[in-house]
C-alpha cells in the first residue's frame, strides 16, 4: 500500500474529511453567490451540492460514508429551526397585524401545492406510491418524509424531492414576485417559505429580515397544515 | 455563548418530548421554535426594560445560524445524487410537477396574501 493510499484509507474512515468538504464546498458557493450580487440562479444550496456530488462521485464515496462526516452539519438545523423564534418575537408586531393574510395565503398555498404536484405527476402517468411520496414536497423535510411514510410513499426519495423543490423555489422566488409586481416583503417571504420550506426560508434572509421571518412563520404553520391535508386528500386517489 | 446555545438545545428537546408524547403531526424543533418564542413574548411583557434578545449571545448564536441556513440543507441535498435512477425514470413527469407546482404555489400565496391584506387595510381606512 503506498503512502498515499494508506493516508486516504485513514480519512475515508474519519468524520474529519467529509465534514471539512461540506464546509469547503458550501465557502466556494457562498462565495460565487455572494460574487453574483446574490443573484437567485446562483443558489449557494444548489452549487455547493453540485460540487459535493461531484466529489463524492469521483472518490467513490457511499453517501453514508459521507454522512458520517456531514452529521455534524445536518444536526444544526433544529436548533436553527428553535433559533427562528428570535426573528419571530423582533417582528410580532408586523406579524400580528398580518395574521388575516396570513391564515388565507397558508390556506390557499398549502392546498395549491399539494394538488397541483399531485395533479401533474397524475396526469404523466405517475403510479399512486410515487404520488404519495411527492405529495408534501413543499414541507420542511421531517414532516414531509413522515407523511409520505404514512401513505406508503418511499420517504427517502421524498427527502430528496424536498430538497429539489426548496432550490427551485428559492431561485424562482425573486423573478416570480418581480414579474408580478408585488413589493410586499411580508407576501414574498410568506410565499417562499409555503413554496420551499427552510431553503426558501434561508433565501428571504438573504434578501429581507421581515421576509425571512415570514419565511419562517410559513415553513412552521404550512407543515402542520399539509400534515392535516395531504391524508384527506390522498384518500381520494387510493 | 454556551448558555445561549443550551437554550436552543433544551427548546428543541422539549419540542421533541412533546412531539413524541402527545403523537403530534409537528417536529420538534418546529415545536421549540414555538416554545422560545412563547417564552421571549412572557420575557418582555414580565420585564419591559430588559435587554433586547438581540444584543444578548441567544441573538447572536440565533443570527450566526440563520445567516447559514442555507449550509445546513447541504448534507441532504448530497443525498439527491443516491436517486438520480428514480428521478431518472419518472424523469418529465417529476420535473415538470415540481417547477410547475412551486411556480404556481409561490404565485397563489403572494397574491392571496397582499389581496386580503388590501382588503383590510381598505376597511381600516376612513
Amino acid at each position: 500500500m503506498s503512502e498515499a493510499s494508506r493516508l486516504w484509507v485513514y480519512l475515508a474512515a474519519s468524520p474529519l474529511l467529509w465534514l471539512a468538504m461540506t464546509l469547503l464546498a458550501y465557502a466556494i458557493a457562498d462565495r460565487l453567490s455572494l460574487a453574483a450580487n446574490r443573484n437567485p440562479l446562483v443558489n449557494p444550496v444548489l452549487i455547493a451540492v453540485a460540487v459535493l456530488s461531484a466529489m463524492l462521485w469521483a472518490s467513490g464515496t457511499p453517501y453514508a460514508v459521507y454522512f458520517e462526516g456531514a452529521q455534524f452539519v445536518h444536526f444544526l438545523l433544529g436548533p436553527a429551526t428553535v433559533a427562528l423564534a428570535i426573528p419571530l418575537h423582533r417582528n410580532w408586531p408586523v406579524v400580528r397585524k398580518a395574521i388575516v393574510p396570513i391564515i388565507a395565503a397558508l390556506c390557499a398555498g398549502a392546498l395549491t401545492a399539494v394538488v397541483s404536484a399531485v395533479g401533474i405527476a397524475w396526469a404523466f402517468g405517475a403510479p399512486y406510491e410515487l404520488l404519495a411520496t411527492l405529495a408534501p414536497k413543499s414541507v420542511t423535510a421531517a414532516i414531509a418524509m413522515g407523511i409520505s411514510e404514512g401513505l406508503g410513499g418511499n420517504p427517502s426519495l421524498t427527502a430528496a424531492l424536498v430538497i429539489t423543490t426548496g432550490v427551485l423555489g428559492a431561485i424562482m422566488v425573486t423573478p416570480m414576485m418581480n414579474a408580478l409586481g408585488l413589493t410586499d416583503y411580508r407576501a414574498r417571504g410568506f410565499a417562499a417559505g409555503v413554496a420551499s420550506h427552510g431553503i426558501g426560508t434561508a433565501r428571504a434572509f438573504q434578501v429581507d429580515p421581515v421576509a425571512g421571518t415570514f419565511a419562517g412563520i410559513a415553513l412552521g404553520l404550512n407543515g402542520l397544515i399539509t400534515a392535516l391535508i395531504v391524508p384527506v386528500l390522498m384518500a381520494w386517489l387510493r | 455563548m454556551i448558555e445561549a446555545i443550551l437554550i436552543l438545545l433544551v427548546c428543541q428537546l422539549a419540542g421533541e418530548a412533546l412531539a413524541r408524547g402527545l403523537g403530534l403531526p409537528v417536529p420538534g424543533p418546529v415545536l421549540g421554535m414555538a416554545l422560545l418564542f412563547t417564552a421571549l413574548q412572557v420575557r418582555a411583557r414580565l420585564r419591559p426594560d430588559a435587554s433586547r434578545v438581540e444584543t444578548l449571545p441567544l441573538g447572536a448564536v440565533s443570527a450566526f445560524l440563520l445567516a447559514n441556513l442555507s449550509l445546513l440543507f447541504v448534507p441532504a441535498g448530497a443525498g439527491i445524487m443516491s436517486h438520480a435512477a428514480t428521478l431518472a425514470e419518472h424523469g418529465a413527469g417529476l420535473i415538470v410537477a415540481l417547477v410547475l407546482s412551486t411556480a404556481v404555489t409561490l404565485a397563489v400565496t403572494a397574491l392571496v396574501f397582499v389581496k386580503v391584506a388590501g382588503l383590510g387595510r381598505r376597511r381600516d381606512a376612513p
